[in-house]
């Protein structure tokens, strides 16, 4: 073993000791940096985007073709219009701010900044989920605006309803489960590109399709999937029997005059939330487990 | 032990059948600067990415400061600075924001960021690049930042893998002035180098590894001693163009000489046996020989000999 050179060091200058920020103490700053980075960054942009065009189309639409139906009652109104497109607005939204979330940290070399602080690892997971959450709801709370905006127009001051505030908080347990699944996604993969294709196809497309499958063929209700669960959205506002929460029966004109009757399984209200809650909890378990195992090699 | 240490113990890493890292037993303490040598794929990084718990150990483990990176690398790290592998910093931020970070979440006062970050943006001359978003920086100027980083909290050690990459000349030379600096103010620096120039400018000590195993590890004094039968080689040159025959007979017949390479007309690569001392001879001789010699130096430092004949005799 070698011993010490000969040149003495001199003493480092004194700096006031300091003590370790408690984990919580640092999630709270990561987030608060990582949600700077996100609201300055051109993605926030192009989320803000996204959100103008799809309520934009939405408000010329109707504006447009004027739908009796979609226009009897606020109720009708949001649950069309809230219910179809605040899915696709939480589902872009987990895919810009959170499909290269841990994936971009691998891919784009900024993990090697952030792993060589005094930092746990779960510390980064979360600071950077709960800034993406916040980015996200940003982007979700300005498309209801505009779609509260377009209903003050319509329904004057009918338009602000307790059941579109309920729906609003399904909505943010919806977008809590799916991005929580997105960083599982980010995760799993050292490429964002990979993270966030299967976020995008897999939300766009594929639980649907699951879930007609196994609605159609297996005649089993999809309990298990995530979009089985996000029907409570739409559905709280209660205003028609095929997407209202819970089991009916519901009848439609048949031809020739006759009635046809179909069970429609919807999830209920606690079901949609328990379903939510569950994979929010579980992807998030999961995602941390995999980013405390994942090396920067 | 006393003063800042990195002590790594039976350190093994392997990928899939691939042995990375071999069983790397080494304790380094108190403030001086140690140079970890190696060709590439040696297995310098590895062991660095696992001295800050970026990779995980097969087997061993490794200490900062007498505690554990593997156990608690919230408390191992505290104390540390680290730059590893060139890392890219969020492009939307500003140095001065990026090193902000970096200072709140290891719990530096305002006052106390108020005063560093300047002052090491200086040390890296970015000062005047302190409020522009790194996006746009080149890789030379997001090292530097990346160099400000880790001695923003003035760290008892500091861990560097290859610090002077993607700087140009200037900058290599400017990054070798700062650890120079920093190893007088009792820190334990531990940098990882190709340049083997930059280490026999700026290390006490040296470590070399091949193919995953620590070859030594020694002050550089001992180190040339130690090989100090080592070939060296020297370049000389001459106020005129030298004939065959002067070399043959007035110089390959000089004592201690291996080989004699005509480099050119008026260069020869001298390789001869021995330590300084029969370097400062072979210069009298030729000097004697009055052939107009012009110049003399060294064509391979000590270190650079050594280091070759230690890889190759590894491989």
């Amino acid at each position: 073993m070698a011993s010490p050179s000969n040149d003495a060091p001199t003493a480092r200058s004194e700096l006031p000791q300091r003590t370790l920020l408690a984990s919580w103490e640092q999630v709270l700053k990561l987030t608060r940096y990582q949600l700077r980075d996100y609201l300055y960054s051109r993605r926030f942009i192009l989320m803000l985007g996204i959100v103008g065009v799809i309520g934009g189309i939405l408000t010329a639409v109707v504006a447009y073709f004027r739908p009796v139906d979609l226009l009897a009652d606020s109720g009708s109104f949001y649950a069309t219009l809230w219910g179809s497109g605040v899915t696709v607005v939480i589902i872009f939204a987990g895919v810009i701010f959170g499909g290269d979330a841990i994936a971009g940290e691998f891919q784009n070399r900024t993990g090697y900044f952030l792993m060589g602080l005094p930092i746990r690892r779960a510390t980064v997971y979360v600071g950077k989920y709960i800034a993406g959450f916040v980015a996200a709801l940003t982007a979700v709370a300005v498309f209801a605006l505009l779609l509260l905006a377009n209903g003050a127009y319509y329904f004057g001051a009918n338009a602000f309803t307790a059941v579109f505030a309920e729906s609003f908080v399904l909505a943010v347990v919806y977008q809590l489960a799916l991005l929580g699944a997105v960083f599982l996604f980010s995760s799993m993969f050292k490429t964002s590109t990979y993270a966030t294709l299967i976020t995008a196809v897999l939300f766009l497309f594929g639980f649907s399709l699951l879930q007609a499958l196994i609605q159609g063929l297996a005649h089993t209700t999809p309990w298990f999937v995530l979009t089985y669960a996000d029907t409570i959205i739409g559905g709280i506002f209660n205003t028609s029997c095929a997407t209202s929460p819970g089991t009916h029966t519901c009848s439609s004109p048949g031809p020739g005059g006759t009635t046809f009757t179909e069970t429609v399984t919807n999830a209920s209200i606690p079901e949609g939330v328990g379903i939510m809650l569950a994979y929010f909890v579980i992807t998030a378990i999961l995602g941390l487990l995999l980013f405390e195992r994942e090396e920067f090699a | 032990m006393t003063g800042p240490s990195i002590e790594t113990v039976g350190l093994t890493k392997r990928f899939g059948k691939f042995t990375a890292l071999d069983h790397l037993d080494l304790r380094l303490q108190g403030g001086k600067c140690v140079g970890f040598l190696g060709p590439n794929g040696a297995g310098k990084t590895t062991a660095l990415k696992m001295l800050t718990d970026m990779i995980f150990p097969t087997s061993g483990e490794c200490y900062v400061n007498g505690i554990s990176v593997q156990r608690s690398r919230k408390r191992a790290l505290a104390a540390a600075g680290v730059l590893i592998e060139s890392p890219e910093i969020y492009p939307s931020l500003t140095p001065t924001q990026a090193l902000e970070m970096v200072a709140d979440l290891r719990n530096m006062s305002p006052a106390e960021r108020h005063d560093r970050i300047p002052a090491v943006l200086a040390e890296v001359k970015m000062t005047e690049w302190a409020d522009k978003k790194v996006g746009k920086f080149s890789k030379g100027m997001k090292q530097r930042i990346n160099i400000a980083a880790a001695l923003v909290h003035d760290p008892e050690v500091l861990m560097l893998d290859e610090p002077a990459t993607g700087l140009d000349p200037r900058g290599m030379a400017e990054v070798r002035s700062i650890v120079r600096d920093l190893k007088k103010q009792d820190r334990l620096i531990f940098m990882s180098s190709h340049i083997l120039q930059e280490v026999t400018d700026v290390c006490d000590e040296v470590a070399l590894i091949n193919h995953g195993k620590l070859l030594f590890y020694d002050t550089l004094t001992n180190v040339t001693s130690r090989f100090s039968h080592a070939q060296t080689t020297v370049d000389a040159g001459f106020g005129r163009p030298l004939e065959a025959r002067e070399i043959d007979d007035r110089i390959r017949p000089l004592a201690g000489l291996l080989k004699v390479e005509p480099l050119d007309a008026r260069r020869l690569r001298l390789t001869f046996q021995g330590d300084p001392g029969g370097q400062a001879r072979l210069l009298r001789q030729l000097a004697g020989l009055d052939l107009d010699l012009v110049s003399f130096q060294e064509s391979k430092s000590a270190l650079e000999e050594i280091y070759l004949s230690q890889i190759e005799r590894g491989d």
